[in-house]
């Protein structure tokens, strides 16, 4: 008896031995900050006030949901929408198309699927770099060739118009993210089972019946995965409308978290965090509903 | 016979299909990183803000290149971004593999807590914590230290890292463990000598992801960095921005220059980092 306890409790110190460094990291550099970020969104803590700190309450949320003519709060929540929706649609559907075409293995098709990676190694930051270089209103290559095809009579600012600034960076948003779902999707349409096609061919069944009776049974978890983390990763995801537009014109192309990291930017910690609390309650509340769905007590083992 | 023929020629229109598809997809993926290459071979700006575009650099020069090297202290940030992320990458792989080892295999109370812990930081905008970590950094006297740098990414690599190298834990046999340790292994020597070899592809694809994502990291090596000698490459990116426009010529060939290492290293972990990161998505 003594012994087992004992080797109990060396176990137990092996345990937290083996968790200790990473713990103890994310403890004292994500979650302390963290915590003292939280505190300041209920403080009047920005550039003009930083040796007299008072409570402020709410007084910080009440700033960003009144309504008054300069408030760009609730156009960037809308944008925000509009960002991860239009953006995973095309991301996904496009991704999934190109999974189905490159589900038989042929030859060149690991180096063609290193290629269509390519984009995932370049941060967002750069990618926006390249693709405002692209759409640059003078002379960028996507003006170049919308002129010469007669779709556009002179060059446009693309980035430059409040109409179109949060358009065009979606679109860049949607050419990077499809290399995820292109190699998520492949590497899940592989694993369905040949067996079960050859079965419903022998049955007589059309390409689309098998598409929909084996192949979307057979995916879906992967699927409903990969669409519910994306929507954290866009959500999450400013670098993109930072390099591209930096929120502007007059902030029109801000996402919820591009205009907290401007807000902070310009040092008003008290709006910003308030901001950042926004973001991880509305997120909570997401990943609540996602591991409803995908039952986190499946996760222990 | 016709219909032999009619099916034949269905077959063949789907191929050439398929070939179109392709061709046009890997055109549209590569197009960017080109014409990134191509700005960067032009020498002078006229030729850059030519309208209608050259599509050729009438006269090919490296003097972009050569200007962010000579005048520009490229040379400099190269090896900063480089030690940085090595570091960085080298530490959280070893946290990840400790911590993501016990997660996978030993039974202990609060264990999905502890996996919680890990997964909610990729939920908090890194935004929220910079300000007190801006306070934490300056007490521990590392604002414009490279160590600095290297706390803060592996802080910010771990969770991933051991969420991930846990689930490649996962896929080795429990019995491989169990004969060593039979043969008088320690756990820690069993976990180094018999499951790492086992788990090698994982580890790489996790050094590297982890390697790539501090070599990119743009914000918190603005914040913290403000003297040139000490300056990653993103930063140094970042200040060709400037109020009104960019230095275009320059700008394409710091970020060709910037992503070639990454891209070659991701060629090479393609194969194995979809594996990790369905086995990471799957287990959570």
């Amino acid at each position: 008896m003594k012994k087992r306890g004992s080797l109990k409790r060396r176990n137990t110190q092996f345990i937290i031995l083996m968790l200790l460094p990473a713990v103890a990291m994310v403890l004292i550099f994500t979650y302390y900050p963290m915590l003292k970020g939280i505190v300041m969104a209920f403080q009047n803590y920005n550039i003009f006030n930083i040796n007299n700190i008072e409570w402020v309450g709410l007084g910080n949320f009440k700033e960003l949901f009144t309504y008054t003519p300069g408030n760009m709060f609730y156009n960037t929540l809308w944008n925000t929408v509009k960002w991860v929706v239009i953006s995973l649609f095309f991301q996904f559907t496009i991704g999934f198309g190109l999974a189905l075409v490159l589900k038989k293995k042929f030859f060149g098709s690991g180096v063609y699927k290193g290629i269509i990676f390519f984009p995932w190694a370049v941060s967002g930051f750069m990618i926006g770099i390249m693709w405002r270089w692209m759409f640059n209103g003078t002379s960028g290559v996507i003006n170049d060739v919308l002129v010469k095809m007669g779709i556009l009579e002179q060059p446009f600012g693309f980035l430059a118009e409040q109409s179109t600034a949060l358009y065009s960076v979606i679109v860049a948003n949607i050419w990077y993210g499809i290399p995820f779902f292109v190699i998520m999707l492949t590497a899940a349409l592989q694993g369905v089972p040949e067996e079960l096609y050859e079965a419903a061919s022998v049955d007589g069944a059309t390409a689309l019946k098998k598409f929909y009776m084996i192949t979307l049974p057979c995916i879906k978890p992967v699927l409903v995965l990969t669409l519910l983390l994306r929507v954290i990763w866009i959500f999450n995801f400013p670098e993109l409308i930072y390099s591209m537009t930096n929120g502007g014109p007059g902030g029109s192309s801000h996402i919820i978290t591009s205009y907290m990291m401007e807000t902070i930017k310009s040092l008003n910690y008290g709006k910003g965090s308030a901001i950042g609390v926004i973001v991880i309650l509305m997120l909570s509340i997401y990943t609540i509903f996602y591991l409803c769905i995908t039952k986190f007590d499946e996760m222990e083992d | 016979m016709t219909a032999i023929r009619k099916k034949d020629v269905i077959k063949a229109a789907l191929l050439i299909l398929k070939l179109a598809v392709l061709s046009l997809t890997l055109v549209l993926v590569l197009f960017p990183f080109a014409w990134m290459l191509i700005t960067s071979l032009k020498g002078s700006q006229a030729e850059i803000y030519a309208f209608p575009i050259k599509y050729w650099p009438e006269h090919p020069s490296l003097v972009n290149y050569i200007n962010i090297f000579k005048v520009g202290n490229f040379g400099t940030y190269f090896l900063n971004s480089f030690v940085v992320s090595a570091a960085a990458a080298t530490v959280s792989v070893l946290c990840g593999i400790f911590g993501g080892y016990v997660v996978a295999r030993c039974k202990f109370r609060g264990k999905k807590a502890v996996l919680f812990f890990f997964l909610f930081t990729q939920m908090i905008p890194m935004f929220v914590m910079l300000a007190p970590l801006y306070g934490m950094m300056a007490d521990l006297k590392l604002i414009n230290s490279l160590w600095g740098l290297v706390i803060l990414y592996i802080n910010m690599t771990i969770p991933f890292s051991l969420v991930t190298l846990r689930g490649f834990f996962h896929g080795v046999p429990r019995e491989l463990e169990e004969a060593a340790q039979i043969d008088g292994c320690g756990r820690l020597a069993s976990l180094f000598r018999v499951v790492l070899p086992v788990i090698m592809p994982g580890i790489a694809s996790v050094f590297i992801f982890a390697f790539v994502n501090s070599w990119n990291e743009l914000f918190v090596s603005t914040m913290f960095i403000d003297v040139d000698a000490y300056r990653t490459i993103p930063v140094a990116l970042n200040s060709l921005i400037l109020k009104y426009d960019i230095k275009w010529g320059e700008m394409a060939a710091g970020t060709i220059v910037a992503i070639l290492p990454t891209m070659a290293m991701f060629t090479f972990a393609q194969k194995y980092m979809a594996a990790g990161l369905t086995a990471g998505a799957v287990k959570g």
